[in-house]
């Protein structure tokens, strides 16, 4: 991959990323932020290819690490924000409105 | 790197995309998640698949050992813990972004093989990642609150010094690749770095601080994958960082202050009226029975929950009062400030954890116009969210968003004492003629009154 087009895609997801969360309601910030913090996680790529190719030992043994941290950053993070939208219940939702 | 590869990480980073955008709306949230679950799990089985790829065993034991330990601290983690928790896993994704830079730069080395793109990118990874790391650590710490603030004059001396050396550090290994001594260097400086920069900043601004660092961590990630010209990890790296930056953005603005007054520990200077000025004679302390005649007559009540909630585990109490006043046909909402609670959002998880309904929970500037129509607002542990020296030019706090709780036609306070917010200034509101202190502790307040309330 030519650094331009590396520079071109980083450009694009940043002012994607800008759209997307600029409409995010306060109440989700929370959940936003561990959401997206999982998806920081995709250090896990780079770790996999670290760990996984034919490396010297020394290579094998940082990239070994990586991908524990990786994963815990990846797996903690994807099921916390499960649990915590699990919590937000609407009334309009779970049963007509109370009058 | 095959095509089925590069197709599998567009993929990923469509279902990335649409996972944030589900992210953006309550009811389509949980899934938008699961959708970024999903492309992340898209993007690791492609890159299984590379043929470079063989000793597949170290990658399992490494992913088993991440899963178990991931899953156990995201069941276990309550949720007033949940800052602790995101600052935490913020630092593992720095920390494994400079262990993959690690990683390469040892092979790359061994094989003699270097490009400037390589060795550009992978020092700001190493930067970046090593000062996300250790500053998400101190985060942790300090809020754990086994760490207290850390001031000294030359503070900001020392984090110029130490991010000026940073930057020379990796301008080295820039000119000097394969010298491993320049690299080492980038990763302890940045390191020190990133204690040296959070350990100054105070309670108030870490929700800041997180949003800031889970900025960096995605930024960490974006530069790893320019060193390895991985587009997922740049495009992933890339999502997170604009994301953090926006939460770093609101946060600031909310508490009208400049990232870079955050973090340099700039103190607004203001003046500050004398606390026995302000309350002396003015105060009047109420009691739960009383509180509880107040709201049986109100039609309208708005509830402004603060950090002392949180802190009192009041959230439960707060549910039952709310429901209690409901069955009386009195209307309750919640104002929730944007810098309420530990992190951005904290305080509405608190309140969906204690199954208040999410409908009920509004922002500021739909809270604000309603105060004047509003009976009783009921402040629960907030301080200077609510305090209306903000609205005076010459105050340390001009300028900061409030709630306008004092235009309520009663305003209740639940708070241990008139002891300072974290802005450390006296709070008019307390003194007003309107205004009714209730001296306790949040939990066993809310419960009496409730409990009151159902003997009237």
């Amino acid at each position: 991959m030519t650094l331009l087009i590396a520079f071109t895609l980083f450009a694009l997801a940043v002012f994607l990323g800008v759209e997307l969360i600029g409409k995010v309601p306060p109440t989700l910030h929370t959940p936003l932020m561990s959401g997206s913090n999982a998806i920081s996680g995709i250090a896990l790529i780079g770790a996999l290819a670290s760990a996984g190719s034919d490396h010297s030992t020394a290579a094998t043994i940082f990239g070994f690490c990586a991908v524990v941290l990786a994963t815990i950053n990846v797996v903690g993070g994807f099921l916390v924000t499960n649990r915590m939208l699990a919590m937000f219940k609407s009334k309009s939702t779970k049963k007509p409105a109370a009058h | 790197m095959s095509n089925l590869i590069q197709g599998g990480y567009l993929v990923a980073a469509v279902l990335f995309i649409l996972g944030l955008k589900g992210l953006s709306k309550p009811r389509t949230a949980r899934r938008g998640n699961a959708l970024g679950a999903l492309g992340m799990l898209v993007a690791v089985l492609v890159t299984l698949t590379d043929q470079a790829i063989v000793s597949f065993w170290v990658i399992a034991a490494g992913v088993i050992v991440g899963s178990v330990v991931g899953a156990v601290l995201a069941n276990r983690i309550q949720m007033t813990g949940m800052p602790e928790l995101v600052a935490l896993f913020n630092g593992l994704g720095g920390l494994a972004s400079v262990l993959v830079v690690v990683a390469s730069y040892v092979e790359i080395t061994d094989k003699g093989l270097h490009d400037d793109t390589y060795i550009v990118a992978a020092a700001i990874s190493a930067l970046i990642g090593a000062m996300t790391f250790t500053g998400s650590v101190i985060a942790f710490a300090k809020l754990r609150e086994s760490v207290g603030a850390w001031r000294s004059g030359a503070v900001q001396m020392i984090n110029a010094t130490l991010l000026i050396g940073a930057v020379g550090a990796a301008v080295g290994l820039v000119v000097q690749p394969l010298s491993i001594g320049w690299l080492i260097a980038v990763i302890i400086i940045s390191a020190v770095a990133g204690i040296t920069l959070v350990l100054p900043i105070g309670g108030a601004d870490m929700p800041v601080v997180i949003a800031l660092l889970n900025s960096l961590s995605g930024l960490a990630a974006s530069g790893t994958g320019f060193a390895l010209g991985n587009s997922i990890l740049i495009i992933a790296g890339a999502l997170v960082g604009a994301s953090g930056l926006i939460l770093t953005r609101v946060m600031c603005v909310a508490m009208n202050r400049t990232i870079v007054n955050v973090l340099f520990g700039m103190i607004e200077v203001g003046e500050s009226a004398d606390p026995d000025d302000v309350y002396e004679g003015k105060v009047r302390s109420t009691s739960p029975d009383d509180v509880a005649m107040i709201l049986e007559t109100a039609d309208r009540v708005i509830i402004i929950p603060g950090y002392g909630l949180a802190v009192a585990q009041a959230q439960y109490a707060v549910r039952d009062l709310t429901r209690a006043l409901e069955g009386r046909g009195t209307d309750v909402s919640f104002a929730i400030h944007p810098v309420a609670g530990r992190m951005p959002g904290h305080m509405n998880v608190l309140l969906a954890e204690a199954d208040v309904d999410y409908e009920q929970l509004i922002e500021m500037d739909v809270a604000n116009p309603m105060f004047a129509q509003t009976d009783v607002v009921l402040v629960v542990g907030a301080n200077d969210v609510v305090n209306p020296v903000a609205r005076e030019t010459n105050s340390p706090i001009a300028g900061m968003p409030i709630l306008d709780a004092d235009r309520a036609q009663t305003v209740v306070v639940i708070k241990r004492s008139l002891s300072p917010g974290f802005a450390g200034i006296p709070n008019p509101l307390f003194a007003l003629d309107n205004s009714l202190m209730l001296f306790a502790d949040a939990k066993l307040a809310i419960t009496e009154i409730t409990a009151s309330l159902a003997r009237i």
